[in-house]
């Protein structure tokens, strides 16, 4: 089982702007639950809230108000039931890419054989069995950030949350990645949480989405792409893509504020 | 077009030139200011100064003399164990200052108080307090060498990146293992680099303890030779601590690249 839900979650942040506090409500009773083995792409403009969402479920930051639940029970803070891949890998500069995966089994308590063969691993599930002895600084950003999602995976969480991952990677390397993570999806049924500012990425990945504006859900939208998706080149052209992608759009640009 | 066909054909290109190794260029400079200083000294009254000539016979005497041997031991004796404990106790406390806001509050204003305390005018109190002997010299070492170390560590921990920290967060680790395991390594550029400030700061330190408490070491070659007006002599010590603080120097570096590998290559600095 893995199933996270957000509950009525809301989040006010505080602003000193000059000798003015300015209180900004990021979050406004955000609901959604991501089912088991299911993934849903979190998506809007940047400033939404849909990150901030993100780093709540996984409890780098708390909710001024609502809870988060994963498979039902409430949690606080941390934990080995959600890993977290983040934005530009973060991985620590001074591992090797076997290093870097073990970094997080240790914390969980493994050791020996065992730590090295479960990073192994996870390095094989995401190609990179012949760079495992390479720093960051000799991988490339897309190796980088299979890494990162070994190293999330490696903890064998029950929910994978994924802050725009592929977002400063070329497109090239984008649409690879995404084609990986189907794979990997389809071997490991995770359920994942994918944050994205892509229209076109939040369609290919999800099953469904939801679009977020202003710290509010604006719609959730079902993808009714089949999956496997093995190859996302002709999920792409089919119609269900253009149609679903369309329909995101429109939520995006739904009675849009005349622009300011 | 003419004079297009009859134009030679292209010059081969001229090989690419290796561009000249840095140690190279330093011999170069060194030698330049020597010979400099040489032709230049001589016009000078002794007494006032003194030229490279005539510090290497000096040298040479001392070091026949045995006097230079004996001296050099007995400086770098309390000069290790200041500087060593400087090391050990200003990394940690800069460490713990740069995570912990209570501590920062706390401590830091010390710190930063301490790092422009002037000392020259406090050793008569730590003469006081210590004696004239070992204790008070490795005293004075400690407390000028401890300061950039201890606040270069404090400011390293306050550049490591947020993310760096939630990565451990993520993972669950505890305060100290983040401690550990992220900051310590990633501050450690910042370590390496108040520990090699500190290198200059304690080789002062060093010679001030020996002038100002019991006469000894290279300190007292220092100012016996000047009572005497040997200016030549005078500055062999002086010499010797200079180089002394440039191998240290490399030294350093050498052990940075050993414990942090990784931060030359990113710097790409790996090649030179």
């Amino acid at each position: 089982m893995g199933e996270v839900s957000l509950v009525d979650v809301s989040k006010r942040f505080t602003l000193r702007i000059g000798r003015e506090t300015q209180t900004i409500q990021a979050l406004s009773d955000v609901s959604f639950t991501v089912r088991d083995g299911e993934i849903v792409s979190l998506i809007g403009p940047s400033g939404c809230g849909k990150t901030t969402a993100l780093r709540i479920a996984m409890g780098l930051e708390t909710a001024s108000r609502g809870r988060v639940t994963v498979d039902g029970r409430e949690v606080k803070g941390c934990g080995y039931d959600r890993g977290m891949v983040f934005q530009h890998a973060e991985l620590l500069p001074w591992l090797t890419a076997r290093q870097n995966v073990m970094f997080g089994l240790e914390m969980k308590g493994m050791r020996g054989a065992e730590l090295r063969e479960t990073a192994n691993h996870y390095l094989d599930l995401v190609g990179l069995t012949d760079s495992h002895n390479r720093r960051p600084h000799q991988l490339s950003g897309g190796m980088k950030q299979r890494v990162g999602i070994a190293r999330a995976l490696a903890i064998d969480p029950k929910v994978l949350l994924m802050d725009e991952p592929f977002g400063a990677l070329d497109a090239q390397t984008r649409e690879t990645m995404q084609e990986e993570l189907m794979q990997l999806h389809e071997r490991t049924r995770k359920t994942i949480l994918f944050v994205t500012h892509d229209l076109d990425e939040a369609v290919l990945v999800a099953d469904r989405i939801v679009v977020m504006r202003e710290g509010r859900i604006q719609e959730i939208l079902k993808v009714p792409l089949p999956r496997p998706r093995g190859d996302l080149g002709i999920a792409r052209g089919t119609k269900e893509f253009t149609d679903t992608r369309y329909r995101v759009w429109k939520a995006l640009h739904a009675d849009a504020p005349t622009v300011h | 077009m003419a004079d297009i066909a009859e134009r030679s054909p292209p010059a081969p290109e001229p090989a690419a030139r290796r561009p000249l190794p840095a140690w190279v260029i330093t011999t170069i400079s060194v030698v330049a200011v020597l010979l400099l200083w040489q032709f230049f000294g001589r016009d000078i009254n002794p007494v006032f100064g003194s030229y490279p000539s005539e510090i290497a016979y000096a040298f040479v005497a001392l070091a026949r003399s045995g006097k230079l041997w004996a001296a050099l031991v007995e400086s770098l004796k309390p000069f290790a164990v200041g500087y060593g404990l400087a090391i050990l106790i200003g990394v940690p406390l800069g460490l713990v200052i740069g995570r912990f806001r209570v501590m920062e509050a706390a401590l830091g204003i010390y710190v930063t108080a301490g790092y422009a305390m002037p000392l020259v005018a406090l050793v008569p109190l730590l003469v006081l307090w210590l004696g004239l002997g070992f204790a008070v010299k490795a005293a004075i070492v400690f407390l000028m060498s401890l300061f950039p170390i201890c606040i270069n560590t404090w400011l390293g921990v306050t550049a490591v990146p947020k993310t760096l920290i939630e990565v451990g967060k993520s993972f669950v680790a505890p305060d100290s293992v983040i401690l550990r395991r992220i900051i310590l390594p990633a501050t450690l550029p910042y370590i390496m680099a108040g520990i090699r400030l500190a290198v200059g700061r304690a080789v002062v330190a060093m010679v001030i303890a020996e002038f100002f408490t019991t006469i000894s070491g290279l300190g007292a070659i220092i100012i016996n030779s000047a009572n005497n007006f040997d200016t030549a002599t005078m500055f062999v010590p002086i010499v010797l601590l200079m180089v002394m603080a440039i191998g240290l120097n490399s030294l350093i570096g050498l052990v940075e690249r050993l414990v942090a590998p990784w931060q030359a290559e990113i710097a790409g600095r790996d090649q030179s």
